[in-house]
This record gives C-alpha cells, sequence and structure tokens, in this order.
C-alpha cells in the first residue's frame, strides 16, 4: 500500500515538472520593433512618397508645361501657409473646422451606437431599417446641404446636421458588421458563464465587436470631416467664421490659385493626422492586444 | 461562500442522488430532408462526484447531448435534471475571451456568478495555482500556448463553482504530450474537490484512462450502446495494460456501431 501512495506521489510530481517543462517550451517570445525598424519601414516609404510628389510638382512647374495661373509653383503655396502662420489665422481656421467636425462626430457616435446596437440585436428593427441604413452610405452627405440650409439657415445646426446624416450610418452599420462577426463561440461561452440579455451584450458582445466598430468609427470620421468639407464650401457665411471649406471657396472667389491649392492640402492633411494620432493608434492597440496583429 | 461547495460539498452532495439525471431524451434536428433524430431515448445518470465519459463516432449526438444538459438547447422529448444549477462547460476551442487577461477571464466568470468585487482576484489567483498557472493572471490569452489555455479555461469552468462540469473533448486539439499531461491534472483537480464530470470524447483510451464509467452512443441516431464500469486504479496512464486491454474491448464495440452503417 505504501509503495502504491509512493508511486502516486512521483506521478504527480513528475507531472507538475513535465507542466513546467512543457511551459517554458511552448511560451510565446513578444518582442517589441525596434526605433530604427520602424522608421525604415514605416516612416521612409510615405516620406519618399510626399517627396517625389513635390518634386514632380516642382519639374512641371519649372518646365512650363502650363502657366502659373493653372499650377501654382510650390513655393507660392508655401508662401500663402506662412502668411496665414504670420497672421496668425492658420490655427484658428484649422481649429474652427476640426472642432465643429469633432463636436458632429462626438455627436455621431452618441447617435450611432446605440442604433446600430438595435439594429443588430433586435430582428425586427433590423428587416426595418437595416437596409436603409446601409443604403444611407452611398448617398453622398452634399446631398444633404440643400435641404439642411432650408430647414435650419445657415448657422451651426445646419453643419450638424449634414455631418450626422453623413457619420451616424456608418458608425451604426460598422457596429453592426462588428456584431454580426463575433463568433458564435463566444456567445456560448458568455452564456454557459451566465452571460444572457444586458450583461452578455456589456460582457461579452460588445468588447467582441470592438475591431469592427473601431472600423465603423474610423469610417465614420472620414464621413464627418468630408460632410462638413461640403457643407462649409457650400454654405459659406461670414456668421459661420472661417473654416477649411471656406478658405477653399474664398480661394476660388479671389482667383487665388495658390490659396485653393493650400486649402485642399490642409483639409487632407487634417483628415490625415486625425486618423493617424486618434484612429489608428487606437485600432492597433485592440488588435495587438487580442494578438490579431503579428506586426 | 466559494468553499461551500468545494469543501463541505460532501454533505450536501450526499443527500443529493445524482448530479445529472437525462431521463428518455430525445432531440431532432429539422433539416432539408424533414426532420432528423439525432438522439433517440437516451437515459443516463451521473453519479455525484462521478467521472462519465461518453464515446461515439461522428454522428451520434454526444455534443448535443451535452448542448442539452449545458441548457443551451432544449430536448425534443424527455427531461434533464442538474440540481447542482447551471453546469460549467469547456469546449475543444478554449473559448477564453481575447479582450481579457488570464486572471481577467477567471474574473469575469466569478463576477456572473455573483461573488463580491474583493474576492474575485484572491479567487482567480487561487484558481489559476489549482491549475498550476501561477504566473499567468496578466498574461493574454495569445501569449499561452494551448495546453495552457486549456487549463485556464479549466481555471475558469471551475470558478462557476458549479457541481457538474460538462466537456466537450477539451483536449482534442492538443498534442500527444501536452495531452496526456492535462489528463493528470484534471485526474488530480477531480479528485481534489468532489466534482461530477460528463466527459465527451472519440478517443476511446482517453475514455478510459479518465472515467469511473464508460457510455457508449451509437451513431444516427445516439442511443445508449453499452457501458462499462472502470475499476482501474487512479493515476492510471494511458499507457498502462490494463487501459489498453479495456480500450481494445471497448474499440471492438464502437467498431461494430460504426460497421452497421456500411451495410445497406
Amino acid at each position: 500500500m505504501a509503495s502504491t501512495d509512493t508511486a502516486a506521489k512521483v506521478k504527480t510530481d513528475d507531472l507538475a515538472g513535465l507542466e513546467a517543462g512543457l511551459d517554458a517550451l511552448d511560451a510565446v517570445e513578444l518582442r517589441r520593433t525596434p526605433v530604427r525598424e520602424v522608421l525604415v519601414k514605416k516612416v521612409l516609404p510615405p516620406t519618399l512618397a510626399v517627396a517625389l510628389v513635390l518634386v514632380v510638382w516642382q519639374v512641371l512647374v519649372a518646365a512650363e508645361i502650363t502657366d502659373e495661373t493653372k499650377l501654382p509653383a510650390p513655393s507660392a503655396v508655401w508662401d500663402g501657409l506662412a502668411d496665414m502662420w504670420l497672421q496668425g489665422t492658420l490655427l484658428e481656421v484649422i481649429w474652427t473646422s476640426v472642432s465643429r467636425g469633432l463636436a458632429g462626430f462626438l455627436l455621431a457616435l452618441a447617435i450611432g451606437t446605440p442604433l446600430g446596437l438595435l439594429v443588430a440585436r433586435v430582428k425586427f428593427v433590423r428587416a426595418a431599417i437595416g437596409p436603409i441604413l446601409s443604403g444611407l452610405q452611398s448617398l453622398p452627405s452634399v446631398a444633404w446641404v440643400p435641404p439642411a440650409v432650408l430647414w435650419f439657415g445657415l448657422n451651426d445646426a445646419m453643419m450638424y446636421t449634414v455631418i450626422l446624416l453623413g457619420a451616424v450610418p456608418s458608425i451604426a452599420n460598422g457596429l453592426v458588421s462588428g456584431v454580426d462577426q463575433v463568433p458564435p463561440l463566444f456567445l456560448r461561452a458568455g452564456r454557459t458563464l451566465g452571460a444572457t440579455g444586458l450583461r452578455g451584450t456589456w460582457h461579452v458582445v460588445l468588447p467582441a465587436a470592438l475591431p469592427g466598430y473601431l472600423a465603423g468609427l474610423k469610417q465614420g470620421w472620414a464621413f464627418s470631416w468630408r460632410s462638413l468639407m461640403a457643407a462649409e464650401i457650400i454654405a459659406s457665411s461670414p456668421d459661420l467664421g472661417l473654416g477649411l471649406g471656406q478658405l477653399l471657396e474664398n480661394g476660388r472667389n479671389n482667383i487665388d490659385l495658390p490659396g485653393v491649392f493650400l486649402a485642399i492640402l490642409l483639409i487632407l492633411v487634417v483628415g490625415i493626422a486625425i486618423d493617424l494620432l486618434i484612429f489608428s493608434p487606437l485600432e492597433r492597440w485592440v488588435l495587438r492586444s487580442r494578438g490579431l496583429l503579428v506586426k | 461562500m466559494a468553499t461551500t461547495f468545494a469543501k463541505a460539498a460532501e454533505g450536501t452532495v450526499a443527500e443529493q442522488t445524482h448530479a445529472a439525471r437525462m431521463e428518455h431524451v430525445s432531440k431532432s434536428f429539422s433539416g432539408p430532408a424533414g426532420a432528423q433524430l439525432v438522439l433517440d431515448d437516451v437515459s443516463l445518470d451521473v453519479a455525484p462526484g462521478e467521472f462519465v465519459t461518453i464515446l461515439g463516432a461522428s454522428g451520434c449526438g454526444k455534443s448535443t447531448l451535452l448542448n442539452l444538459v449545458a441548457g443551451l438547447d432544449r430536448p425534443t422529448q424527455g427531461s434533464i435534471e442538474t440540481p447542482g444549477g447551471r453546469p460549467a462547460l469547456m469546449f475543444q476551442e478554449h473559448a477564453l475571451f481575447p479582450w481579457l487577461t488570464a486572471g481577467k477571464n477567471i474574473e469575469l466568470a466569478l463576477r456572473l456568478r455573483g461573488l463580491p468585487r474583493a474576492e474575485r482576484k484572491p479567487e482567480a489567483e487561487r484558481l489559476l495555482e489549482l491549475v498550476r498557472l501561477g504566473g499567468a493572471y496578466g498574461k493574454r490569452v495569445h501569449e499561452l500556448s494551448g495546453g495552457m489555455r486549456q487549463r485556464v479555461a479549466l481555471a475558469r469552468a471551475l470558478a462557476q463553482d458549479s457541481q457538474l462540469l460538462l466537456m466537450d473533448e477539451p483536449f482534442a486539439a492538443l498534442d500527444a504530450i501536452t495531452r496526456d499531461v492535462l489528463h493528470g491534472e484534471l485526474t488530480r483537480i477531480w479528485e481534489e474537490t468532489n466534482l461530477s464530470v460528463l466527459f465527451v470524447t472519440h478517443n476511446v483510451r482517453e475514455a478510459v484512462r479518465l472515467a469511473q464509467r464508460v457510455v457508449l452512443l451509437s451513431s444516427r441516431p445516439g442511443r445508449v450502446a453499452k457501458e462499462w464500469t472502470v475499476d482501474i486504479p487512479q493515476p492510471r496512464r494511458i499507457e498502462d495494460a490494463d487501459v489498453a486491454e479495456l480500450s481494445v474491448e471497448i474499440t471492438e464495440h464502437l467498431r461494430g456501431e460504426i460497421r452497421r452503417h456500411g451495410q445497406h
């Protein structure tokens, strides 16, 4: 009897050692990418591309392919930028548009999220408004500017209306597709743990749908920004303050081509910057923490 | 609260005659060719503290049966009782939530069970210690190996503090060495905790290695074909001669069940 007891003890001790060995062998090595590698692989290529565009642009101007009124020199656009900076209007103009865009986006977020959740989880709601919601995404939001002007006049309410009509559908649709892609196994696991109803939505469905939701947010921001620019270009009024859209429209009215180019570049740069500074890091963090991002 | 079940269970378990009781359970699914009978009149008891494996080829409805016992689906006919409350369930895939760390996965189960906030972290650490993963509390799921994931999944299932643990081929996707080790761990934890286990597999040796009782299901529809009591003392090993001997006998019956489907 004593011998079987010791045999049993040896076996279990052996098990612990074996297990520790297996764990050590199977351990996943996680490595952070060194800064140099990030610079070479992520920063260098786009910098080169931008430099190339500038070079080609300058060459076209120098070769006088067309005259200055059709294609302004990069230096003329740069001078315009420097002027705005020295007058102190540059940041003000950018902030007018960015603050509007972000406020509109947050409002769209507050409306689009519960709406998306309703469409994703309630069959009747999905059947009723699901197709309309995805259809709305293909409607250019500039189409909402005329009715919004008629409803509200030339003011901020009109701007926000246009942003909301552009961004809410993409945020809601992003959440719907995120929820649709939740692996059924997670839902079953959640139910056996007792996460049903609202608790299931909060603890399982929403976190599982986060990657799809974030993709929707990214697109929602792009739509907000585009809608806002359309609204600012079409409905410019002194009461609204000078935003990037109005800057572009003013450039056209003054036949100031460098100014027009400058405005377009600023709109592009701001749109990219918000994406790079807010949404991309957020998305990468979520994907990386789940092991879904290798690099 | 946490210890009522694990330590003082002997008293309460003795009053109950079964941890799960399936009575004349039938299940059919509506398919393209009309209603298809998957389980036919299955009656089976799992005694408190008993380890039962359900063995069968594909199409025997063993996973369906487990889903019914877990309450994820309802039987078409018959009844299923689990007096110990909602059973815990482990899947072939670990089914851990990738947005939570190993420790937080377990804490979610504790929270859903209603354990007060202050007790959750110590209890999660105790459970990780039980599956010998004391250092893995802050690890993300993708940082763990397959065997470690299944051990965290086991700890999460234990966190439900259920008297009945259902296991749906939980080691089928693991390599042979890891599977061996996990068989040992499961046996040890089962002996330490008074758990009743209903374990589904298609691996005859695994069934004999683990169980006190092996139940063979026939295929299409699933019926209880035969039962064996395994009185080989634990700890067993999968390569033990008496495990092999009984496995050969059971495999013969399993093959017989499969052959019937080739004779039309």
